[in-house]
């Protein structure tokens, strides 16, 4: 097996661990961009999602604006953002948002608007104003879905933040960009197994995230 | 305006072949996706312990960055169109096989029992019957596979030039003429939204029984697969 040898020398060698280009220090950029990338289309598309679902209104032009955000290509748009803005986080950040938010919008939307309809009545026949039935009754039963929306979101931004390095910028994108520029391969496997690592473990920190902040009640159900 | 369209020579291709090399490396892959995705959801829907390990699976394969991908791949198959085909035909499987497996599964059993009590065998039964009645989830399915690979077939352009519309890119930055990003990030984009419209045409046509318009409830029939997918997988 070709790949796991550069996958063996590249983690062994101890140069690869230390200084500005260590694995800890490209690491450490890279969940930072990503979580960066995350909090702002999460300030985006929760509310949105949340509100429209709840009312139930904007569905279509949800979709289709949806659409249209996935249809931009993100790589396309960094390197055009890049040559008409120039160098700075602005043409890293909006790529990542333009693809983010798209799975957040639409599944928030979604897992509101699915919600049981008979508890939100309840709620409402109960005296509850509109915004205690949102963040206490649709939110809770929706959070399963919302977070899978978050989820899949999230993995995309790790994927995706590899091309920052093609701007210059850190994160492990710049082993595979450097290695490629370099025929140093050993590098090139290397950061792509770090990256697909590190959306791994975002599944896992999800799941866990889940496991934690899903009540009892829904996740039986579910 | 005659620099959006000047391609550098180096490409060594026009425009319009750019978008056609662009079509090929982003529909081969949805295609085989959905090739891959009919019997495998069939296997799912039959053998129900199956499905969700077939989901993980899937979700964990989407995890791998594409560029990850492709440089992992390059040790097999080259710097080829197959390199950035591969990996999207994989990717696709993720919204594919959830959406397929859904719809199947949504087919109501009395349809089933009736097409049984005409006497069709499970064959006939599956191609004539349940097949159709998925058509509208497996579209939407497709949309949302076939707009996302278009996009990131661009990527490919990083493992020399197998990018078709996103080799632009690099020359936009080589030659410092930003209107070649912009020519290829609008024809990109007026690609995906022409694929996806073009898609739901193919819809209306397959499913000649539907209303054309469903304005009370346009949302029911059918279903954003991403959801469905999600949906299952907090299951």
């Amino acid at each position: 097996m070709n790949v796991l040898n550069f996958v063996n020398a590249f983690f062994s060698d101890s140069a690869h661990w230390h200084g500005y280009d260590g694995i800890p220090t490209r690491l450490w950029e890279h969940i930072q961009y990503s979580l960066l990338a995350l909090v702002i289309a999460a300030a985006i598309g929760l509310p949105v999602g949340l509100v429209t679902g709840h009312t139930g209104r904007g569905g279509n032009t949800l979709a289709f604006i949806a659409t249209a955000a996935r249809a931009l290509p993100s790589f396309g748009l960094l390197v055009l953002l890049f040559v008409l803005i120039g160098l700075g986080m602005l043409p890293v950040m909006i790529p990542l948002v333009v693809l983010a938010v798209p799975p957040i919008l639409v599944t928030t939307y979604e897992a509101v608007r699915s919600v049981d309809p008979s508890p939100v009545d309840a709620a409402r026949g109960m005296g509850m104003p509109e915004s205690r039935v949102l963040f206490q009754v649709e939110l809770p039963e929706a959070l399963p879905l919302i977070l899978g929306g978050l989820r899949s979101a999230a993995i995309q931004i790790v994927s995706t933040a590899t091309i920052a390095a093609y701007v210059s910028f850190g994160g492990l994108g710049r082993y595979i960009v450097d290695g490629l520029y370099q025929r140093d391969y050993e590098k090139v496997v290397g950061g792509a197994m770090l990256t697909a690592l590190l959306a791994l473990a975002t599944l896992a920190v999800f799941w866990a995230v889940s496991r934690v902040a899903v009540s009892r009640g829904v996740r039986r159900s579910a | 305006m005659s620099g959006f369209f000047d391609i550098p020579s180096d490409l060594q291709n026009s425009y319009f072949g750019l978008i056609g090399l662009h079509l090929r490396e982003a529909l081969l892959p949805v295609l085989a996706g959905l090739v891959l995705a009919l019997p495998l959801a069939q296997l799912c829907v039959r053998l129900r312990w199956l499905y969700p390990p077939v989901l993980w699976v899937t979700t964990v394969i989407y995890a791998i960055p594409s560029l990850a991908f492709f440089v992992v791949l390059i040790d097999y198959t080259g710097l080829s169109e197959l390199t950035v085909m591969i990996p999207l035909t994989l990717y696709s499987l993720v919204v594919l096989v959830p959406a397929v497996v859904d719809a199947v599964r949504s087919v109501p059993q009395e349809t089933l029992a009736a097409a049984t009590a005409m006497g069709f065998g499970p064959v006939r039964r599956y191609v004539q019957v349940q097949l159709p009645i998925a058509v509208p989830a497996i579209i939407a399915g497709l949309r949302v596979a076939t707009v996302s690979s278009i996009s990131l077939v661009s990527v490919g352009s990083l493992i020399g030039n197998q990018g078709a519309l996103g080799n632009l890119l690099g020359a936009s930055m080589l030659y410092h003429r930003p209107e070649l990003a912009v020519t290829s990030v609008v024809t990109t984009a007026v690609l995906a939204i022409l694929v996806d419209a073009l898609l739901v045409l193919v819809r209306v046509l397959l499913t000649p029984w539907m209303p054309r318009r469903t304005p009370t409830k346009p949302k029911a029939e059918q279903p954003d697969p991403a959801a469905l997918a999600l949906k299952d997988q907090a299951r």
